[in-house]
Formats: C-alpha cells, sequence, structure tokens
C-alpha cells in the first residue's frame, strides 16, 4: 500500500524543488508519488498479478468472475524501453509547453517486467532517440511538466539508469 | 456467415473546405443512390457514422443525413468507433438485413475536421484516457506512430527509406484517383526532406485530416437479384472486435497497457485478430487476396498490416514493398486508391471509402488505378480505444 507516503511536498522541504517560491504539486492528483524513490499508483486485482495503471481509470481483468476492487500499489519504478519516439512539434492542449520556444520531447515507452506491462511518459530533458534502443534500462522520477505563477506541475518521466546516456544526443 | 450486396458507391472527394460535413454526407449518398439504381423513398434503414467535431447533428449522423435528403419513415442508427465508425454502421446494416428487417440500408459517413492535430474534449478531464495522454505526456497520434515505426526498425531492420517507398508507392498509384485530396507524386527525396514529426517519421510519413463523405447502398442477395444485379460485389465478411486481455501493445490512447502478470499474452495480437475474424466469417484466408485498402495513418503501419493480415511473415513486409508485389502491377496491390496519405482523415467516412474503392477495382472501374482482374479484397482499419475493422469483399 501506498496510501501512507507522502504524495505532496512543498518546495522548501524538497532539495530537488527547482523553483524558489512555487508549491509543488502532481499535474493530476493520485497517479504517482513525489518522494527520493517515486514510483506510479497503480490498481491491482485480488490475489492475481494482474495491474493495472492509472487505477482511477483501469480497465477489468476479464479472468475474474465476480466484482472485486483493485488494491492501491507501488509499480516497479525501473523498466526497459519497449519502443520510444519524438514530439517535435508542441502537442495541443491540454498539453501545457513548459518551454518558448518548445523544446521537442522525447517520449519512452518503458516495460515494467515484474507488471508485464508498457508505461508511456515523456523522457527527461535532454534525452534524445540517441540515447536510447530498445532494452535500454529507465527509472522514474518526478518532473516538472509545466509551471505558472504560483505552482510546480509535476509529473513522471523516464531516464536512463546509466549515466553517461543523460543529456546525449 | 451470409453475405450482403453492395448496390451502390459514393464519395464526396476529400479536401479542406470547412463546409458543413451534412453536405459531403448527402452528396455521396446521393451519388451511391444513383450508382444502385435505388430510389431514396425504397431504403428502409439508413445506418449513420457518427462524427464528434460537429455537434449534435454529428452525433445523430444517421438521422442528419435521412432528414437532409428528407425524412422517408426509415429505420435509423448512428454509431461510433473512432476510426473504424464505418465499418461499425455497416455491420449494423448488415444485421439489419441479414435479420429480415429490411431489405435495402444505406450506409454514410461524413466529418469536417480542424486544421492540426486531433485533440481531446475540453475542459478538465482526469477521467478521460484521451485527455490525459495529452495533458502529462504530450502523446499526439503521430506519436503512438512514431513507437510503432521505432519497433520495426529496431525488431526488423526497417529504415527510414523503407517508409518512405510507401509514400512513394501510394502517391503514385492517387495521381490517377479524382477523388483524392493529395495527388501529387512524391519522390523519396521530397520525403526524406519533409520536417521530422515524431522520430522516425517525418511529414509526408503521417497521413493529414481532412474533410469527405462516403456512402454504400447494401441490402439483401434476394433484393440484388429482383432489382437487376445479377453479379454484385459482396461482402463477404465484417470485423468489428475489440482486442483480447491481456493487450500489451501500447496504442491510442493509453498510457499504460495491460498486464500480463497473470494471464498469458494471447497468441494472436489485436491487429492480427482482426483480420482472423474477417478471414473466418469469409471463409477465406490471405492467399486469396487480391488487393487491399489498409489504414497507412503512418506508412510505417501499412507495413504492420502487411503482416497482421497475413500477407508475409512478421518481418518481411519490407521486402515485400521493396519486391513491388504491393505496387500496382504487382501481386498484391495495396492502397491503389492512395490511401490515407493521399486522402487524408476523415475520421467517420473512412472506412467506408475503403469499402468504396474495393467495390470500384471489383467491378474493374477503376479507371487509371485498376488492379486487373481483381476478385476478393480486404480492408484494414484501426481506432482509439480498442477499436478496429475489417471489411472482406469478393465478387
Amino acid at each position: 500500500m501506498v496510501g501512507a507516503l507522502n504524495r505532496y511536498s512543498d518546495g522548501a522541504s524538497d532539495s530537488r524543488g527547482g523553483c524558489v517560491g512555487k508549491t509543488r504539486v502532481p499535474a493530476v492528483e493520485g497517479m504517482f508519488t513525489i518522494d527520493d524513490e517515486p514510483h506510479l499508483i497503480g490498481g491491482k486485482v485480488p490475489g492475481r498479478d494482474t495491474y493495472f495503471f492509472p487505477k482511477h481509470v483501469a480497465g477489468g481483468d476479464p479472468a475474474m468472475g465476480e466484482p472485486y476492487e483493485l488494491e492501491e500499489v507501488a509499480l516497479s519504478r525501473t523498466g526497459r524501453v519497449w519502443s520510444y519516439t519524438t514530439s517535435d512539434y508542441p502537442p495541443p492542449p491540454p498539453f501545457v509547453a513548459n518551454t518558448d520556444p518548445y523544446v521537442p520531447i522525447t517520449v519512452a515507452a518503458v516495460e515494467l517486467e515484474k507488471e508485464q506491462m508498457v508505461v508511456l511518459g515523456q523522457c527527461v530533458a535532454g534525452i534524445t532517440p540517441n540515447d536510447l534502443t530498445i532494452g535500454t534500462e529507465m527509472e522514474l522520477v518526478v518532473d516538472t511538466l509545466y509551471e505558472d505563477d504560483d505552482n510546480e506541475y509535476l509529473v513522471w518521466k523516464w531516464k536512463p539508469l546509466d549515466p553517461d546516456a543523460e543529456g546525449g544526443g | 456467415m451470409d453475405e450482403i450486396a453492395i448496390l451502390g458507391v459514393g464519395m464526396h472527394p476529400w479536401g479542406k473546405w470547412g463546409r458543413n460535413f451534412t453536405e459531403y454526407g448527402t452528396a455521396a449518398a446521393r451519388d451511391a443512390l444513383a450508382d444502385a439504381g435505388v430510389d431514396w423513398n425504397d431504403v428502409g434503414f439508413v445506418s449513420g457514422a457518427i462524427t464528434v467535431r460537429c455537434g449534435y447533428p454529428g452525433y445523430v449522423a444517421g438521422s442528419t443525413f435521412a432528414q437532409a435528403l428528407g425524412f422517408n419513415g426509415a429505420q435509423v442508427a448512428s454509431s461510433y468507433a473512432a476510426c473504424a465508425s464505418g465499418a461499425t454502421a455497416l455491420q449494423v446494416a448488415r444485421g439489419q438485413i441479414l435479420s429480415g428487417a429490411t431489405d435495402v440500408a444505406l450506409v454514410v459517413g461524413a466529418d469536417t475536421t480542424p486544421k492540426g492535430f486531433l485533440a481531446p474534449n475540453e475542459g478538465d478531464r482526469p477521467n478521460d484516457m484521451d485527455w490525459l495522454r495529452f495533458k502529462l505526456v504530450g502523446a499526439t497520434n503521430p506519436v503512438y506512430f512514431g513507437l510503432q515505426a521505432r519497433r520495426r526498425m529496431d525488431l526488423y531492420g526497417a529504415t527510414s527509406d523503407d517508409f518512405a517507398r510507401v509514400k512513394v508507392k501510394n502517391s503514385r498509384h492517387s495521381v490517377h484517383n479524382p477523388r483524392a485530396r493529395f495527388t501529387k507524386e512524391y519522390d523519396i527525396d521530397d520525403v526524406r526532406n519533409s520536417p521530422v514529426v515524431s522520430d522516425p517519421l517525418r511529414l509526408l510519413d503521417i497521413c493529414a485530416t481532412s474533410d469527405g463523405g462516403a456512402a454504400l447502398v447494401v441490402s439483401s442477395m434476394d433484393y440484388a437479384r429482383a432489382h437487376g444485379h445479377d453479379q454484385p460485389v459482396r461482402v463477404a465478411g465484417i470485423s468489428t472486435v475489440t482486442p483480447t486481455f491481456p493487450d500489451t501493445t501500447i496504442d491510442l490512447p493509453y498510457i499504460a497497457t495491460d498486464s500480463a502478470g497473470a494471464t498469458a499474452r494471447p497468441d494472436r495480437g489485436f491487429k492480427q485478430s482482426i483480420g482472423d475474424r474477417v478471414y473466418a466469417e469469409a471463409g477465406l484466408g490471405p492467399d486469396d487476396i487480391e488487393v487491399a485498402e489498409v489504414y497507412d495513418l503512418s506508412s510505417a503501419l501499412e507495413l504492420d498490416w502487411y503482416e497482421q493480415l497475413g500477407f508475409c511473415a512478421e518481418g518481411e513486409a519490407e521486402r515485400l514493398l521493396n519486391d513491388g508485389v504491393t505496387t500496382l502491377g504487382g501481386r498484391l496491390p495495396v492502397n491503389p486508391s492512395g490511401g490515407l496519405g493521399a486522402f487524408g482523415e476523415a475520421v467517420p467516412a473512412q472506412a467506408i471509402a475503403q469499402v468504396c474503392e474495393l467495390t470500384w477495382q471489383l467491378r474493374g472501374q477503376a479507371e487509371g488505378r485498376q488492379v486487373e482482374g481483381a476478385r476478393v479484397g480486404i480492408t484494414a482499419n484501426q481506432g482509439l480505444f480498442g477499436h478496429g475493422s475489417s471489411v472482406l469483399v469478393r465478387v
């Protein structure tokens, strides 16, 4: 269970907060934790190794004949790249670009071994397709999605585990 | 599965005019009725494919077209299945005909599409997967196309030039299609020099969004024979299957796949299962196909379909393409219409337009782009939220 973990932290108490005075809030609540080892909050079918993400709009497991309630679980925070691409043009709203002018984002689909599922996410800034290949080991971090005057809105992103890959390309 | 007859087909040309979608659909419907030689007042069922971009008239598309043609008392239904909406509307009409509820039905879809990326509904919508993928990941439709294209490169050794050659082939086909929006013949350098949209895909690898409308008049085989259609093109199979759990291939609009932690992946993936169903209904297989219209949302996705429909083994699509098999004049021409690359997507019309093209091909009426002697054709199509379709036609 991850319900007890800290999902919120303000800029003053988090050493990685880059925006003095701004409150760090998740861009959408309840989908990931914000701590030193962040992870996605998934749903697990009771008694089975079937997982869903996000939990709040999960699908169903057709092997379950009876109604059930998903358990809240922390999904693995590392995995291997299933595929990767970029968005060279700014996506339309509700996406909010964090830079002006827009800098192309890299998107990775990462396969979690234990859960046997693939999860999409942006890669951290500086990672390009040249840094990735199918099978690259990735870890989950929490990073800025965008900011306004009051808040820094956070999201999960994928970052290569191999430090040599960071900022390459 | 019993067959139904395609008595008439009609299409409004594809373009980008921003006019009322009803105009495109009604024009296509009138063309289909004229082609069929069927009086509108004899149509007993109207099956509309919904557009979600044109307000209430789009949600009640079947009724909107019926009213535009002049309400005639026909029964009506409207279907939405994303890009597969047109095939679903045909599926509904087939059910009405085979149940005996109606003899002849009109299937019609049309759209007016705004410029730029297709985007989710407005507002703060955290319970809408289509909103979450844009908001949190910036995952536009081309992002998903790019993920699939990269898989082909890393797993099978496909190159950007292979993808470009799909575009070059289809653009060559489109030159002869008066209803296509883009009829310029591109060469490989045009594709190479177009800007990257979602690596490794470039602008000319990715289909645009368009206005357009398409319609079919379909009937029971008895009605067809009684009205002088002795050898009509027939619908031998329609597939609108959903995926089988667990589907672990990431696809629109999801930000995570199913989990195969407890249940093993099915032997056949979702896209493969679309074709499996239509072949089973028709009692035919990939070796019987002589022409295909497949959903080239990106050039690389056309190659995926070659394998998913069983035209070749996994990893061999590039060879099929580069050997000229899928070019007009080859053994199994794919997208003789020019495909989505030449049309751009008019969502609810697109799966119907694929059937229109195959009908012209099987009648020998595809002037300038005719697949000589084709008697069996297949369509394939994918939509978001687990939608996809395939229609198998024969003569």
